[in-house]
């Protein structure tokens, strides 16, 4: 309540199954966990006062053990985790981000590369690409397939739900979906220097036929070559990209695709070669 | 080979661009020119300090003392007082860090003042600072004081041990330091992960400061976990069996065995970031073959351990000091000591929750987070123990109990926000936000840093013999808690808003007001370290009033209390035989305190060694020399340590006789003070007339 009234994006004020599930879980794990949290924070200010020095309240020195209350200790915070663990399985298992969200539509199959500090987002049946701007369909789930052609990096959305480790090398999958159409936050959220804290995106929810439009208009634009490649492997955020490809910054499409280019980006990422390595040069 | 050739030699990757005002000389912006005064600022107030220290040295004459009365003392109380030096030190600069991160994310609405590479710095320092150099320094000193205290010894098992321990421990701590003046640190962060800190990504010196400076401490305390776990299991008073060992000493023990068995994968995974760093491996790079998910497993199989590590020390205080101002048995000992052993065991068994979404399976992220659950019914068993120990108590509300008081209101929300991230789930949408941040920083301060300041409140007398001011006490304690939910709580809030950690800088208009009232919050943990600051000088300054030479100022109930403030070298005039827990409490109430044995024996103390501080310079000189690639000093560091431990072995001469005369004679001009010293009721503890004698709580009569 606290947040959701502030317009701002967070699970807490779910766009998308994914969150929604996540905001009765969190609320549900509060919940139980006030029954172990309230007794503490009401009964230690009373202890304190009424068993304080010179207070006169009963004092019995030498008592430091209680069958009773031995049970009570470890039964209860032991059933509270019990109920906990139930929740925990069961959402876990639910909410794995690897699996498919359960669903009618078809869904769309995005690719997601982490650069330094943008994200590259490649719609492979579509044969589109877009920089920091992930649009799909609301209402169609969404199986997002991630890498990283740089350093650690995590693929978070607040107001959709989980977030994702793409790495190097390797790729990891996301699923998600939006309830409705709207423009959502995205972001990296594992720090990788400089840019780290412009590295933002737009998900943008679009109703199916808007969708339609957004990528036969991306169809349009000029395809993702070699050059605009190496532009992207360049530090630096989205707006230094469009400088150098000469583009507006707030879009930046590309018609084509190479065949398999996230296939290639993992490849080349595992085997680029590090940085020259000479001990005694400089820095 | 030329002058210049020598030179470049000599100064490995050392040049005039390392110094922290050169950037903004040689490429004036307003951007450099303020980060640049701000690093020149914080680099002019260490060589500043270091300064007046050594002219403060000089002018007193002290060189001497210092040398022989500390820096080579093997004396287990003397090493405990100066890592809890070390501690403060290192905790001043790391909450002056804090608040100038504090003042950036204020102002970091779609910039602030701070470089990103300054604000990475700063996280990187202000956390390895605060784990490594400031938190495992205190605890362990505060160990190394007391736990041989209560266990009855003369000292650790090995005290020679324990000087390199602490020497390296320093040695880091130095490292750190240095690499104020000769820039940059690492802006990895405090856990270093690569591949960001691999060469291809991050060239400079900065990663190498960080892995010598975390590699040279977990090697001090691996040594001192070894040390004090042989010193529990060997060195005990007769009788001091172990489930008669006050709950500190059990703390200690589990926090030893974590040590010995959760430093080496770290000092494995920085040694390993080193070698691909160093010599080109490819352990841990994304290319020829290395897997940085690897370095992620390694390094949490030390670091979460380590989380227990760091709180466990200061639940065994809390038990302590609960017990003690209460005036009443601690309740639930069994249940306690069972509890920290499961806490320890299960520590090793949740890494993975620091992990969550790197994309392993559901089952196992479940199994981590039911495992991460677990530990939550042990660590709900000591609260409610804790609480029941106050139960039918007297509690006295000073300063050690204000800490504990706050401690066990706040540390159950942190427990509680603990176990929402144990939830895979959940930390899908909270890992790598402030809500992270706000969560460890909850366990840590009111778990960590709130049980040191306890214990340094409530052992300071029995070091110095002398107490601590009440009023500047209550004031940091009120403010240290005040401060800490300022600070941190508007921190949850930012991470449920989606605001991930380390960010220098914001677009989100809501996030303001969380930073402006988390920057008060900061101003007033600042200030409530002002308060320990004249709190200590004023105590000094006033010592005369606070004296309790009779060693008992609040009525303790362990071996510690039963001997003279401050402590004499050898502790125990003759070793105590044990029949109880809260052995001393017994011996009062039964009148058997402050009785003359009935002979003295010779006792043999460690004679001081100076290995201690050659090892340390050495070690510095060796990691310094990496980081810089100065392989002379590298190498001559490396050999110089190495001989000097190859000599040691060589030393016969290392231990000296303290005649039975000498001790009998301390012992009984000491007993025969105590005898004409007056016994005082608790609600006169923090008067002048506290010399440290107590009439027990359950004998004082209260209307």
């Amino acid at each position: 309540m606290l947040v959701s009234g502030c317009g701002v994006e967070t699970f807490l004020d779910p766009q998308g199954p994914v969150a929604a599930q996540q905001r009765t879980h969190f609320w549900q794990v509060t919940a139980l966990m006030a029954l172990v949290v309230l007794p503490v924070l009401t009964l230690t200010p009373w202890l304190l006062w009424r068993y304080r020095d010179r207070g006169g309240a009963d004092y019995e020195p030498r008592w430091g053990f209680s069958r009773g209350w031995e049970i009570a200790l470890w039964g209860g915070p032991a059933l509270v985790v019990a109920a906990l663990a139930v929740l925990l399985w069961v959402n876990t298992t639910r909410l794995d981000p690897y699996a498919p969200l359960a669903s009618d539509a078809n869904s769309l199959r995005v690719q997601a590369v982490g650069y330094d500090w943008k994200w590259l987002f490649l719609y492979p049946d579509l044969g589109i690409a877009s920089v920091d701007l992930l649009a799909f369909p609301a209402g169609r789930p969404l199986e997002i397939e991630l890498t990283s052609a740089t350093v650690m990096q995590s693929f978070f959305v607040p107001a959709l739900g989980s977030q994702v480790y793409a790495m190097g090398g390797m790729s990891t999958w996301l699923h998600l979906g939006a309830d409705a159409p709207g423009r959502f936050r995205g972001e990296n959220s594992q720090y990788n220097g400089e840019g780290f804290h412009m590295q933002k995106f737009e998900a943008v929810a679009m109703d199916e036929a808007a969708f339609e439009g957004w990528a036969r208009n991306a169809a349009t634009a000029s395809a993702l070559d070699t050059a605009a490649l190496d532009a992207l492997e360049q530090k630096g955020v989205a707006s230094d990209l469009a400088h150098a490809l000469d583009r507006p910054s707030d879009e930046i499409l590309f018609g084509g695709l190479p065949d398999d280019l996230f296939a290639q980006v993992m490849a080349e990422t595992a085997k680029a070669p590090m940085a020259p390595h000479d001990m005694a040069a400089g820095r | 080979m030329t002058l210049a050739g020598l030179l470049d030699a000599a100064l490995g990757r050392l040049d005039w661009n390392a110094l922290p005002f050169w950037e903004m000389v040689t490429h004036p912006s307003a951007s450099s020119i303020i980060n640049g005064l701000i690093a020149s600022g914080a680099a002019g107030i260490m060589v500043l300090g270091t300064l007046v220290t050594i002219w403060a040295l000089t002018r007193h004459r002290l060189w001497g003392t210092l040398w022989r009365d500390w820096l080579t003392s093997l004396d287990h109380k003397k090493i405990g007082i100066m890592y809890v030096v070390l501690a403060f030190v290192m905790l001043a600069r790391a909450l002056a860090e804090a608040s100038v991160m504090r003042m950036q994310q204020a102002a970091g609405l779609g910039g602030g003042f701070l470089s990103p590479e300054h604000f990475g710095q700063l996280f990187s320092t202000h956390g390895t600072i605060m784990i490594f150099l400031m938190a495992m320094p205190f605890l362990t000193g505060v160990i190394n004081f007391v736990m041989p205290l209560q266990i009855g010894a003369r000292d650790v098992a090995f005290p020679l041990l324990n000087s390199v321990s602490l020497a390296l421990t320093a040695a880091g701590a130095a490292l750190v330091m240095a690499s104020l003046l000769f820039t940059p640190f690492s802006i990895g962060g405090w856990s270093g992960y690569p591949p960001f800190t691999e060469t291809g990504f991050s060239p400079d010196v900065g990663p190498d400061y960080w892995i010598w400076a975390v590699t040279l401490s977990s090697l001090g305390t691996t040594l001192a976990g070894m040390n004090f776990a042989v010193t529990i299991y060997k060195k005990r008073a007769p009788g001091m069996t172990m489930f008669r060992m006050p709950l500190f000493c059990w703390t200690a023990l589990c926090v030893s065995i974590l040590m010995i068995f959760a430093m080496p994968p770290l000092t494995l995974a920085t040694s390993m970031l080193a070698l691909d760093r160093y010599l080109g491996f490819h352990f841990f790079t994304n290319t020829g073959g290395g897997d940085p998910m690897l370095y992620a497993n390694m390094f949490w199989l030390f670091g979460h351990p380590e989380v227990y590590i760091l709180i466990l020390p200061a639940f065994g205080v809390y038990s302590e000091v609960i017990s003690t101002l209460s005036g009443k048995k601690l309740y639930g000992y069994t249940s306690l000591a069972l509890a920290t052993i499961c806490i320890a065991v299960l520590s090793f068994t949740v890494w993975v929750h620091h992990f969550f979404t790197m994309g392993q399976s559901a089952s196992l992220n479940a199994v981590f987070g039911i495992a991460t659950m677990l530990i939550g019914i042990p660590t709900g068993v000591k609260v409610y123990d804790w609480m029941l120990t106050l139960y039918r108590g007297r509690v006295r509300l000073g300063v050690p109990m204000i800490y504990a008081a706050g401690f066990l209101m706040l540390f159950v929300i942190g427990g509680a926000t603990g176990i929402v991230l144990a939830n895979p789930s959940l930390d899908y949408v909270t890992h790598n936000t402030l809500f992270l941040v706000a969560h460890f920083h909850n366990m840590l301060i009111p778990g960590l840093l709130f049980g040191m300041l306890a214990a340094y409140a409530f052992w300071f007398p029995k070091a110095f013999g002398f107490r601590l001011e009440e009023k500047w006490g209550r004031r940091a304690a009120v403010s240290w808690i005040g401060g800490f939910i300022l600070a941190f709580f508007p921190l949850y809030g930012l991470g449920l808003l989606g605001m991930p950690r380390r960010t220098v800088a914001f677009f989100e208009p809501a996030y303001l007001p969380f930073t402006l009232i988390a920057l008060v919050g900061a101003g007033l943990v600042l200030f409530a370290f002002g308060c320990l600051v004249a709190q200590l000088v004023v105590s000094i300054r006033e010592r005369d009033d606070r004296r309790v030479p009779v060693g008992d100022p609040w009525d303790g109930r362990s071996l510690e209390w039963s001997i003279p403030a401050p402590a004499p070298e050898w502790n125990f005039a003759v070793l105590p035989q044990v029949e109880t827990r809260d052995p001393f409490t017994e011996a009062k109430e039964q009148g058997r305190a402050y009785r003359s044995p009935e002979d003295y024996e010779d006792i043999e103390m460690p004679r001081n060694s100076a290995i201690g501080p050659i090892v340390g310079i050495a070690g510095l000189a060796c990691a310094f020399g990496l980081v810089w690639y100065m392989w002379w000093l590298a190498i001559s560091g490396a050999l110089l340590s190495l001989g000097a431990m190859l000599a040691r072995g060589f030393a016969r001469d290392t231990v000296r006789i303290i005649p039975a005369a000498e001790v009998r004679e301390a012992h009984e001009s000491w007993l025969a003070m105590v005898r004409a010293t007056p016994r005082i009721p608790r609600h006169e503890e923090n008067t002048p007339a506290n010399l440290g004698h107590a009439i027990p709580a359950s004998q004082e009569e209260q209307s």
